[in-house]
């Protein structure tokens, strides 16, 4: 019934994107760039983010008639994976959501105006969720924003909002928002949340549009954090073993002892079948119905690889394994807060069996 | 010769008129649940017809009994056996490993010997390879075998043969050099003839109730020195190679299969039938979340074959998907089982035979018959040390 959904192609293209990708972040990513971000206000480094603006990288899935590259969905994936794979921070995946759900439900106007800015460089952002903690994007009851990344560097934010009884989205200019940050689990990542400023008819988004923009937004979210975090599981599952490899404990490089070798390579299988899942979804993301089973799959799979090979980091680690300075924190907190957006593995699953049981 | 795509609707044809149907017994749907004598009749009938018929060993040289034809023609015929859910065929150590090792390495004498009655299931194929104390340790094995004139003197004790009972020949790996310098330099590789004096063999009943392996004892068994396979002192290697066959890492089976494939996502048909606590089972939010869990792990195994075959994205480590699947297999299918007994509820206390049993037993028994895979052919612990080591570079356990 999903076998179809395992086939996985390839674009000579995105395995040259890939490669670039996996190069420019290893470059621009160094851990102690990591770490040195952790404590910047902004989060991240404007210069990267202008270098990665002129590769073409914001523009991908964004229609040449609006100044992007007009290439598919699926070329953004390598991006995202080797952001992953190497804890760069960016406002690269709220950016592309904010054009994605410009590009489905905004109208002709606020697709010119804000397309082509966004394929150069201009952050933006979507806001969707509310401190109740609903992950269906189509409940709006409050006038509150919250988990809204990168909304301070923004200049433009996609938000929903409560208008005349329906769920609307509309497209507010940051200077007419008043953020506050928030402390998160995930110290590579800014977020913040805010009040609802009163929208005017000039904001908001084509009513008709909403619900396809809004699962347009759900999908790609979905597929980028599977990217996001496959990458992770990764590097994760590489950092642990390169420990396993060099710390030694009783005479003995302690990767021999099968306590710890065996629950790694259960790791590496996991961060494997993720990465699997994750090219099957991004081959199939834009087939109507299938898309959303596939990226699903990818996601759920995604985040219980990352968070099994970081929980294990932690503990293989041993002593260092509890310290700030261990990486595999890191690893540990990208995973818990991308359960907290969009939705957690159960979610995901429980949401699977609705489509295919 | 005849095309590939002859030959192919003739054997679509040929399987869908005379695969049996109706079996008044328990199909077995791997060589190595063989218990009965009337399973095993039944199967080497069965596969002597398909072989008489053109549709085994298709591609082996006609002058050792084979069809003459191409791999692709062969490839055909397994095809058919499949979508028409054909039994398997029986014969799998001679079918997969011991006919494959002898058609490449073999003497021309050895080819016209052995490789005919291979094909027909007039010769069964044992393999001689495990021992009681020496199982995940293979190149440890210790069954001695002493050069005596023409002959070799086997002493000692060989375990988990399949089908040891009813097999007319060996692969054996014994131990001609107790004093080599290492436990491998010691070992050699014969084609062993089983029907002499001082062969004998015991039923091993599995944990199912049921049979399909058997012990084999040598109390000075005499076997003529040319069934010695390669030279003395280099039976490790002959062993891996053969171990390549079985794994199919190594190309040139005569075909078929010998393990029914089961679709990974067979469970899903019995969730919906299911019933847990008197209500569908599928109206359990925990066996919902559960048989997703199992089925994204399918999905996994699927794609990870899929990107296998995709170099840019497994050029890291070019050999981890092929090195992590028996392990990922062999495990998922036991966690199946294990979820199926779930599915089953208080119906899962049945067991085979039983009249209120579901689909008589069939998960109870697979469930059981998992451990086969996880255990046999190298421990899914064994596996986490062989990944882990060459595909991830760890230190050595041992």
């Amino acid at each position: 019934m999903t076998h179809h959904l395992a086939k996985i192609a390839l674009t000579e293209m995105q395995a040259e994107l890939r490669d670039q990708a996996m190069k420019f972040c290893a470059d621009k990513s160094p851990i102690a760039k990591v770490r040195a971000l952790l404590t910047d206000e902004r989060g991240y480094d404007p210069d990267v983010w202008q270098e990665m603006a002129d590769l073409g990288w914001l523009g991908i899935a964004i229609p040449e008639t609006h100044e992007g590259l007009g290439l598919e969905l699926a070329d953004i994936v390598p991006v995202a994976e080797a952001m992953g794979k190497y804890l760069m921070a960016s406002p690269f995946i709220s950016t592309t959501l904010a054009a994605q759900a410009i590009l489905f439900g905004g109208s002709d106007r606020q697709k010119a105006e804000w397309l082509p800015k966004l394929a150069s460089g201009t952050v933006a952002t979507v806001a969707l969720f509310e401190p109740s903690g609903a992950w269906d994007l189509d409940t709006v009851e409050g006038e509150t924003k919250t988990f809204v990344l990168n909304a301070d560097a923004a200049e433009i934010i996609v938000t929903t909002v409560r208008h005349d009884g329906q769920t609307r989205l509309a497209l507010i200019p940051r200077d007419r928002i008043e953020v506050e940050r928030e402390t998160i689990i995930d110290e590579t990542k800014r977020s913040y949340r805010f009040d609802v400023p009163k929208v005017t008819e000039d904001d908001l988004m084509p009513a008709d549009l909403t619900a396809a923009a809004l699962d347009r937004i759900e999908l790609v979210a979905n597929l980028m954090q599977s990217a996001e975090l496959s990458g992770a599981a990764m590097a994760c599952v590489d950092y642990t073993v390169d420990y396993l490899k060099t710390r030694k404990q009783f005479g003995k490089v302690i990767g021999a002892f099968q306590a710890l070798k065996h629950p790694t390579v259960d790791a590496f299988i996991d961060a494997e079948g993720a990465r699997s899942l994750l090219y099957a979804a991004a081959t199939h993301v834009e087939k109507q119905g299938d898309g959303e089973i596939a990226v699903r799959m990818a996601n759920a799979k995604a985040q219980g690889a990352l968070s099994y090979a970081a929980d294990r980091s932690i503990q293989f680690h041993g002593g260092f394994g509890f310290t700030y300075d261990c990486d595999a924190q890191l690893y540990r907190r990208v995973a818990m807060f991308a359960a907290s957006q969009f939705g957690d593995a159960a979610f995901h699953r429980a949401r699977l069996a609705e489509l295919l049981l | 010769m005849i095309s590939v795509e002859d030959f192919a609707a003739g054997a679509d044809a040929w399987f869908a008129e005379h695969t049996p149907r109706d079996v008044p017994f328990m199909m077995p749907l791997t060589f190595m649940e063989v218990g009965t004598d009337e399973q095993f009749e039944f199967l080497r009938d069965w596969q002597n017809t398909v072989y008489k018929a053109g549709y085994l060993g298709a591609h082996w040289p006609t002058d050792y009994g084979g069809g003459g034809l191409t791999q692709k023609h062969q490839d055909a015929a397994t095809r058919a056996m499949r979508k028409h859910g054909a039994p398997i065929m029986l014969n799998a150590i001679g079918i997969g490993w011991a006919g494959p090792l002898i058609l490449d390495t073999g003497t021309e004498e050895e080819k016209r010997k052995y490789l005919p009655g291979i094909l027909s299931a007039d010769d069964i194929w044992c393999q001689g390879f495990s021992e009681p104390d020496n199982g995940s340790d293979l190149g440890n094995a210790q069954l001695k075998a002493v050069r005596d004139g023409d002959e070799y003197v086997l002493n000692g004790s060989k375990i988990w043969t399949t089908q040891g009972n009813y097999a007319k020949y060996m692969i054996l790996l014994a131990r001609t050099d107790f004093d080599a310098p290492n436990k491998y330099a010691g070992l050699s590789f014969f084609l062993a003839p089983m029907r002499i004096p001082g062969v004998e063999t015991t039923k091993i009943r599995k944990l199912t109730g049921e049979y399909g392996f058997t012990q084999t004892f040598f109390t000075d068994a005499r076997i003529p020195a040319d069934t010695l396979m390669g030279e003395e002192g280099g039976g490790w290697k002959v062993a891996m190679r053969t171990l390549e066959y079985e794994r199919g890492a190594r190309g040139g089976q005569a075909g078929g299969y010998t393990i029914s494939q089961t679709d990974p996502l067979e469970v899903v048909g019995l969730a919906k039938r299911a019933m847990r606590n008197g209500k569908p089972a599928l109206e359990d939010p925990v066996m919902r979340d559960r048989l997703m869990a199992q089925m994204i792990e399918a999905q996994a195994m699927m794609a990870n074959r899929e990107r296998s075959k995709i170099m840019p994205l497994v050029q890291e480590k070019p050999f981890a998907l092929p090195m992590l699947s028996k392990l990922q297999f062999t495990e998922y299918a036991r966690e199946t089982g294990e979820l199926a007994l779930e599915l089953e509820g208080a119906q899962g206390g049945y067991y085979v035979g039983d009249e209120a049993s579901r689909e008589d037993g069939y998960w109870q028994r697979s469930y059981l018959n998992a451990f086969s895979a996880t255990i046999g052919g190298g421990t899914s612990q064994i596996q986490r040390n062989i990944v882990g080591e060459h595909v991830l570079g760890l230190p050595k356990t041992r």
